[in-house]
């Protein structure tokens, strides 16, 4: 099918493809405040909506708190309902990130990930979305402008399955994807129609059928509610593929929770998120021409977090690093490193493991850090420890 | 790969050129990448954009350290390009915004390999359209040089990107570097 | 969606599974609840005095004054708490709390 497509391919930024998708989606409705550097998305499709292109009510809010709430409402009157935002605006956005996927409403969001204060910094990293990561979102990654683009239109097709019904957020790195143009091949509208057509949300405000919605559980109730919470979010990753086939049989692009790259024979496996994912692949085969076995995986599913998963990929590792760019400060490490290693201990898996943390405020992770971090692993995998457990990486220290 | 890197100041269009730069190259069929590199946001600042262009995807998502052109549209910063040729390699290109004044820079931190092209961006935009343009006239003597995209190609991207008289006044400035860009050797 | 037994829910007999996800519940599960038992003094209305002013209707937090076809008003002695706003508002003091 994907060969006789004809190919519609783009230059467009991050920001711009995810407003495309989201346009294509024909969302009803789209309520959003301004940040950088997602403002690009919602300005484009405020223009979208005013040039008459996109049947949608815009609704500029009056802070992320009021524009998620907003979308809450709107999802449960049936709408599809988008926003997008970004640290401090989902900073802002916490407490009601929690009632999205609690009251189980199919919103998408678009994430595109930049550091907290303070110091001020509009840069990338995953400090934001860290924050957000209990909320019970479905959080998802894109390595480059083309996934940024895949993963708005598979949210939707995730989100508003009826054996799920929770919000997704798309993450795309702050800047490095969001600003950057790249080449991408897009679907036809009709294409994208097929792929994720309106369906009425089953819980919808109706006159004729009321429902109590945002209801009060006192104690002989409430844990009953969050235990269907949990469970849940357990059927994410069996949605994820479901709406990952239709989506490859339509574009003939195939998505996974986890992209192990050269896992299988590798001696040291880095495991990181988003767009760093491609910079070390590269830089991965650069080491593989000198015979040393470096592995990458990337999670394109964060949360729920791909437990399985990365066992089946860590099960034979010899050397972990984890690139975290973000950091729980006063825990136990970054919090991408803590969930490896409580998987880990889980399924009994003993292999040396530290954490690097890399990135923070925008900092590149150029390809000379790569390949230093490269050899400090190897050596390190030669005297059989790492010699501390959380690195910074490519923090000037004297 | 090719891999450029643009410098300017806040103001002259350096991220858009870079930005019009990659999407051509993209509607030619190649795989490009464009990214700004966000300081300070102050008319005036110096600003960076980088492009790779290339025929494979393009995996790698961090700065250039190691261009292969760097290309120069402020003028005060053409005529003191040293701090701006950081890491150019070897063989690699450089390109200024200077005219006759080209003939007094100093080449002594170039590396011995290294072009250098001028294009006269004040003079070209003045006497076609009447007012400083220099991001578009660079632009025109680097495709000429690089040999691609196509001119053609390039008038699309504009076409799309400016409207009313400032497309043709684009093509018309974008043309003639394109046939006076210099190669100083 | 799931099928849901109100009243085993009102009654205490539920699980996780059984609850209607995030508490969208269909029937108004008010209507299960007498809440007439809770009342000490209720209030009754001489219906000479009554202007069919509405007054006690409006403020009612418990929708348990009901609009008569004639206009006029009667009181739900089994939702009614027994709060006694309607007498306190009630403009022609037409409304007394007497003990039940």
């Amino acid at each position: 099918m994907s060969e006789l497509r004809p190919l519609r391919k783009m230059a467009l930024t991050g920001d711009e493809a995810v407003a495309y998708a989201a346009k294509q989606a024909d969302v009803d409705v789209v309520a959003a405040y301004p940040i950088t550097p997602q403002t690009i998305i919602v300005e484009r499709l405020s223009r979208y909506v005013a040039d008459g292109e996109l049947n949608a009510a815009f609704i500029q809010a009056e802070s992320e708190h009021s524009a998620l709430s907003i979308c809450i409402g709107a999802a449960l009157a049936g709408a599809r309902t988008f926003t997008s935002t970004a640290s401090q605006g989902l900073a802002l956005m916490h407490e009601v990130l929690h009632i999205a996927s609690s009251m189980r409403t199919p919103i998408v969001m678009a994430i595109a990930n930049r550091a907290l204060n303070s110091p001020l910094n509009i840069h990338c990293d995953h400090s934001d979305v860290m924050n957000a990561r209990d909320t019970g979102w479905i959080h998802l990654f894109a390595n480059n402008v083309q996934q940024a683009y895949d993963l708005t239109l598979m949210a939707f097709k995730i989100a508003e399955d009826p054996d799920l019904l929770l919000p997704v957020s798309v993450n795309m790195d702050g800047f490095i994807l969001t600003h950057s143009v790249e080449p991408l091949e897009i679907l036809s509208d009709e294409e994208v129609r097929q792929y994720i057509p309106h369906i009425p949300y089953p819980y919808r405000i109706d006159f004729d059928r009321p429902l109590a919605y945002g209801v009060m559980a006192l104690p002989d109730t409430y844990m009953e509610f969050r235990k269907q919470l949990f469970e849940v979010t357990r059927k994410a990753p069996q949605v994820f593929r479901k709406a990952s086939n239709i989506f490859s049989a339509i574009s003939g692009r195939s998505y996974d929770l986890l992209t192990p790259y050269f896992v299988e024979d590798a001696d040291v496996i880095v495991i990181a998120l988003g767009s760093t994912i491609e910079t070390l692949r590269y830089a991965a085969r650069r080491f593989r021409e000198r015979r040393l076995k470096i592995g990458v995986v990337g999670l394109t599913m964060y949360r729920p977090f791909p437990e399985k998963e990365i066992v089946d990929v860590l099960e034979n590792a010899r050397c972990i690093a984890v690139l975290d760019r973000a950091y729980s400060y006063g825990g136990v490490g970054g919090p991408l490193y803590t969930d490896i290693l409580s998987t880990l201990y889980k399924n009994q898996i003993g292999v040396m493991i530290a954490d690097f943390v890399y990135g923070l405020g925008g900092r590149d992770l150029k390809l000379t850090d790569i390949e230093q971090l490269f050899n400090k692993l190897f050596k390190s995998l030669e005297v059989g420890r790492f010699d501390q457990d959380i690195y910074w990486w490519g923090v000037k220290d004297d | 790969m090719i891999e450029i890197r643009w410098h300017g100041r806040g103001g002259q269009g350096v991220v858009t050129v870079s930005d019009i730069l990659a999407r051509s190259a993209v509607l030619e069929g190649k795989y490009a990448q464009h990214f700004p590199e966000f300081g300070p946001e102050r008319s005036g600042a110096p600003v960076k954009a980088f492009t790779r262009i290339s025929d494979e995807p393009i995996e790698i998502h961090s700065g250039i350290y190691n261009p292969d052109v760097v290309i120069i549209i402020d003028r005060g910063m053409s005529q003191r390009f040293q701090p701006y040729i950081d890491g150019l390699k070897g063989n690699g290109m450089v390109f200024l915004n200077l005219g006759d004044d080209a003939s007094h820079i100093d080449r002594s931190t170039l590396p011995p390999a290294a072009k250098v092209y001028t294009v006269d961006a004040r003079k070209i935009s003045v006497e076609e359209i009447g007012r400083p343009i220099f991001n578009i006239p660079m632009l025109g003597g680097l495709v000429r040089v690089l040999k691609m995209p196509t001119l053609n190609i390039v008038e699309e991207v504009l076409s799309g990107r400016f409207s009313g008289e400032l497309v043709e006044a684009n093509i018309k400035i974008l043309r003639r570097a394109y046939n006076e860009v210099k190669n100083l050797g | 969606m799931v099928d849901i037994d109100v009243k085993k829910i009102v009654a205490g007999e539920f699980s996780w599974k059984t609850l209607p996800p995030a508490g969208m519940i269909e029937i108004p599960t008010s209507i299960e609840y007498k809440t007439g038992t809770w009342r000490i003094e209720k209030p009754v209305i001489d219906q000479s005095k009554c202007t069919k002013c509405l007054i006690c209707w409006i403020y009612c937090p418990d929708m348990s004054i009901k609009r008569m076809f004639d206009g006029g008003v009667e009181v739900d002695y089994e939702f009614c708490k027994g709060c006694g706003i309607c007498a306190e508002v009630c403009p022609q003091k037409a409304i007394k709390m007497v003990e039940e």
